[in-house]
């Protein structure tokens, strides 16, 4: 992303800073400093995960006499959810190699096709919370199952948070084309798309496989 | 339609909290009337409220602390009233309810409120400067921080006028703080004001932490940085990493009260120790995000008032990133009586009693930097000596607290509130207070009164002990905190010293304002001319006072440790300044008023699910994502200040150093 012409940050009129990374000749540029910041941003959030995490660990047994974890976890299902959502990350990079060659066409259709995958995870996932709902184990049933809809419902909000980022991004890029600022927002889009991922795997190993071990 | 909200809300049958909110609402309205008629709302508009400035920002925090201490100060002497009065048969003047909602209040108002902002304030004005650049890495985010935080005091203020405010204690531990012991409205205040203040703290910290990584001046290499930045760096990557976890406790006990989940509840299998480890996961940082910034304040007057370099700048700095780390592993320390064992306890004990020894090495190093030194006597200074002597005693009692088997005979007693106190109004008020006199000519350029400063530190020195030393026998001697009536008379002479000792303190905040007011007042005969009043020994005192927009109209290129003092001594040697630079066009941040809007639905919202009045909780999501994406489609982000205006603010800071510069010349 960083190219030779990028627009100085707050500050930098002093002289050209070869990005060193560092800071150490001056403020670095807007696109060090941006993506930067969101990486910041984006590890806040994993220790707001982390703190889910120990909260689901807490409390997985205090089940209260009601269902516990391998009475209730689909593996396929939740195997089935996992590839839409891994999908939509890997077609989220290829918008960001059409991006990068700046080919319009290709970067909208992908881009669309990342919101769809994330739209089919979401589906799944709220079928998966209706069905549990509708079984009567709701998150007020007990403190495990509190802990697991905060915690899959949390990268659930994730998600749909970033869908509606991704809309705005498309509109962006559909009325302004790829400026400078607009596909540093992207990038930072695909960032926060893929970290929702990481965080997914977490989830899908820490919550569905070791919850359905026999 | 209007949820849980009516009528009753008002407290018509108590008459304190009534009569104080019509004297706020007064105040504030005519405060208003008095701007209008002076016509400063533009003014406001644009150089205050919608600012991107760093600097104007910073004052916005640092107001917004001293209104929000006059807040919690009341609480405290109204409590301090209460306890010596409330004695044996006596009942006193304050109803348990009331007094319970005081103290969570007090405690609540002044960390979140006053030492929280007061604290971002200092690093919004003096990290860049301190740095040599122009602004924070993100200007406008910086400005919806602030705003957030405004949301959040706001929130918590309105309780008094509308409903209760929580009477569970500042940290609202369930399960007395779930819907089955407190159903009013009073925890839901707290949380939701908490959580939207939150928001903006997290998003300070990515700012801060972005800035002083990425953006320095040319020359400026970590080991160049300012105590300070080093201290701001610590803070931020703490409130970085503990903040979250707060966001996480609060939204959990949310979950439990409004939708009926069972995270910390009696039943359902609930576990309310959960909520403890996670709320002093964050709240034990905390107080290193406070106290961190409070010791880089001591370090930059212990150099400037001594003209000395730091003692140990390295080891400074390996004490500062120490304490950064090792304030994660403490948490447990808060509840040794939980029962998690000896051994546990004695882990956690330990961790504790280290954090003394990088604690010690920074003492060691301010008392070796004024050794040898010229110290100047100013106002900072008192406060450095008086922090040094109060600091180092609380610091004691704390090592005593982290013996496991002393904290469980004097855990929730005094003995712990007079140690707090001790470490907070110790360590981080006085830094506040040197730090207030310190830079403030380099935000309106002049000087504080240094007689009614010297008076005001008195008060606090004075006023501080009386009202919190007696608290240790009391503690020793069973008497536990936040009691609303005291059963044993013989505590009664030392309840009195105590409530002397706050009213002494209440002398020291009014003779703060006296001395704002006479400052203001006599400001022309104690103009900062030259931009550096103290001698200084960093970047700030570089530019003008106040500094323009752009802060400097070249970016210093740094050499060595001391950026500027080398500059200053290398002109004073030459008897000449640096060679006029080649000047530019300088890109800045434009105005907006997204911070104040995003607060604006931010605290509707807010004030809806307190309320239970849904459609209007809905109607402030759907507004604040409307800013949103109003403010990505925004073109225009940066202004240029024209080469002629830069050049020629320049020249006029010059031709002020080279007369000053002769002044210095001809004197020696």
């Amino acid at each position: 992303m960083s190219t030779i012409s990028e627009t100085p940050a707050i500050g930098l009129t002093h002289g050209g800073s070869e990005d060193t990374g560092l800071g150490h000749r001056g403020p670095e540029s807007k696109s060090i400093v941006v993506p930067y910041g969101f990486w910041l941003f984006v590890l806040s959030d994993m220790v707001l995960f982390s703190a889910l995490f120990a909260s689901y660990a807490t409390l997985v047994h205090a089940t209260d006499g009601g269902p516990a974890t391998n009475q209730l976890f689909d593996r396929n299902l939740v195997a089935i959810e996992t590839m839409a959502l891994l999908l939509s990350s890997f077609v989220c990079g290829l918008a960001m190699i059409t991006a990068k060659r700046k080919n319009m066409a290709w970067t909208q259709i992908w881009l669309v096709v990342t919101g769809l995958f994330g739209l089919v995870f979401l589906s799944i996932e709220l079928f998966e919370f209706g069905k549990m709902i509708g079984e009567g184990a709701g998150p007020q049933r007990s403190a495990f199952l509190s802990a697991f809809f905060t915690l899959v419902g949390c990268h659930g909000a994730h998600v749909t948070a970033g869908l509606l980022w991704l809309g705005t991004m498309i509109a962006q890029i559909w009325a302004k084309g790829f400026r400078q600022d607009i596909t540093r927002r992207l990038l930072c889009f695909s960032v926060f798309w893929h970290a929702l991922d990481i965080i997914w795997v977490a989830i899908f190993t820490i919550v569905y496989l070791i919850g359905t071990l026999p | 339609m209007f949820g849980r909200l009516t009528l009753a809300a008002i407290p018509f049958d108590q008459p304190i909290p009534l009569i104080t909110s019509l004297v706020v609402l007064l105040v504030i309205g005519g405060l208003a009337v008095w701007i209008s008629k002076n016509k400063w709302w533009p003014y406001l508009w644009n150089e205050y409220i919608t600012s991107t400035d760093h600097k104007r920002i910073g004052v916005m925090y640092i107001v917004l602390a001293l209104v929000m201490l006059v807040r919690g100060f009341a609480d405290g002497i109204m409590m301090r009233a209460q306890q010596a009065i409330a004695i044996g048969p006596s009942q006193g003047y304050l109803t348990p309810e009331h007094y319970n909602q005081i103290f969570t209040a007090h405690g609540t108002i002044m960390i979140f409120f006053v030492a929280m902002p007061f604290v971002i304030g200092f690093m919004n004005f003096v990290v860049p400067l301190q740095l040599g650049v122009r602004d924070v890495a993100f200007p406008t985010m910086n400005n919806v921080s602030f705003w957030l935080n405004a949301s959040g005091a706001l929130l918590v203020n309105l309780s008094l006028f509308l409903g209760e405010f929580a009477r569970t204690g500042w940290l609202a531990f369930p399960p007395l703080s779930e819907s089955q012991f407190s159903p009013g409205v009073g925890v839901d205040y707290y949380l939701v004001a908490l959580q939207i203040s939150g928001v903006g703290t997290v998003l300070t910290a990515v700012n801060f932490v972005t800035t002083i990584l990425k953006t320095r001046a040319p020359g400026m290499s970590y080991l160049r940085m300012p105590v300070f930045c080093w201290t701001a760096l610590a803070s931020n990557l703490i409130m970085l990493a503990a903040f979250p976890v707060l966001t996480v406790a609060l939204a959990q006990l949310m979950l439990d009260r409004y939708l009926g989940f069972h995270f910390f509840t009696n039943d359902g299998g609930g576990n309310s120790m959960l909520y403890m480890n996670l709320i002093w996961v964050w709240g034990h940082p905390e107080v290193y995000i406070l106290v961190l910034p409070a010791f880089g304040i001591y370090s930059e007057v212990a150099a400037t008032f001594s003209g000395k370099p730091l003692f140990g700048y390295r080891s400074m700095v390996f004490a500062t990133l120490a304490i950064c780390i090792i304030s994660y592993m403490v948490w447990l320390h808060h509840f040794f009586t939980m029962g998690a064992g000896g051994d546990i306890n004695a882990v956690f004990g330990i961790a504790s009693m280290v954090i003394g020894i990088p604690t010690g090495v920074k003492i060691y190093n301010w008392l070796f930097t004024m050794y040898g030194g010229r110290v100047r006597f100013n106002v900072p200074v008192y406060y450095l000596i008086g922090f040094m002597l109060t600091f180092v005693v609380g610091g004691l009692t704390g090592v005593l607290l982290a013996i496991p088997p002393v904290d469980f005979v004097v855990h929730n007693s005094l003995f712990l509130v007079a140690h707090f106190h001790q470490v907070i109004i110790g360590g981080v008020v006085f830094a506040l207070m040197a730090g207030y006199t310190y830079w403030f000519p380099k935000a309106f350029g002049f000087t504080l009164d240094e007689r009614l400063g010297k008076a005001v530190f008195w008060c606090w020195f004075i006023g501080f002990h009386l009202a919190f030393i007696p608290s240790y026998l009391l503690g020793l001697w069973g008497a536990t905190r936040r009691m609303q009536h005291i059963p044993d008379p013989s505590w009664a002479p030392f309840l009195a010293v105590e409530l002397v000792g706050a009213a002494i303190i209440g002398l020291g905040i009014v003779l703060t304002v006296v001395q704002l007011l006479y400052s203001i007042k006599t400001r022309d005969q104690r103009r900062d001319i030259t931009g550096d009043p103290w001698d200084g020994r960093t970047l700030e005192w570089l530019t003008l006072s106040p500094p323009p927009h752009y802060n400097f109209a070249v970016l210093p290129d740094v050499h060595g440790e001391e950026a500027y003092w080398t500059r200053k001594q290398t002109a004073i040697k030459e008897e000449k300044l640096i060679d006029e630079p080649h000047y530019q066009p300088i890109e800045m941040p434009i105005n907006t008023p997204t911070g104040v809007i995003v607060a604006f639905f931010a605290s509707v919202c807010g004030f809806a699910v307190i309320w239970y009045i849904w459609w209007l909780a809905i109607v402030g999501l759907i507004g604040a994502f409307a800013i949103f994406v109003w403010y990505a489609w925004r073109d225009e982000h940066e202004h240029i200040i024209p080469v002629e205006e830069v050049r020629a603010n320049a020249r006029e800071r010059r031709r002020i150093r080279m007369e000053h510069l002769h002044s210095i010349s001809q004197s020696t």
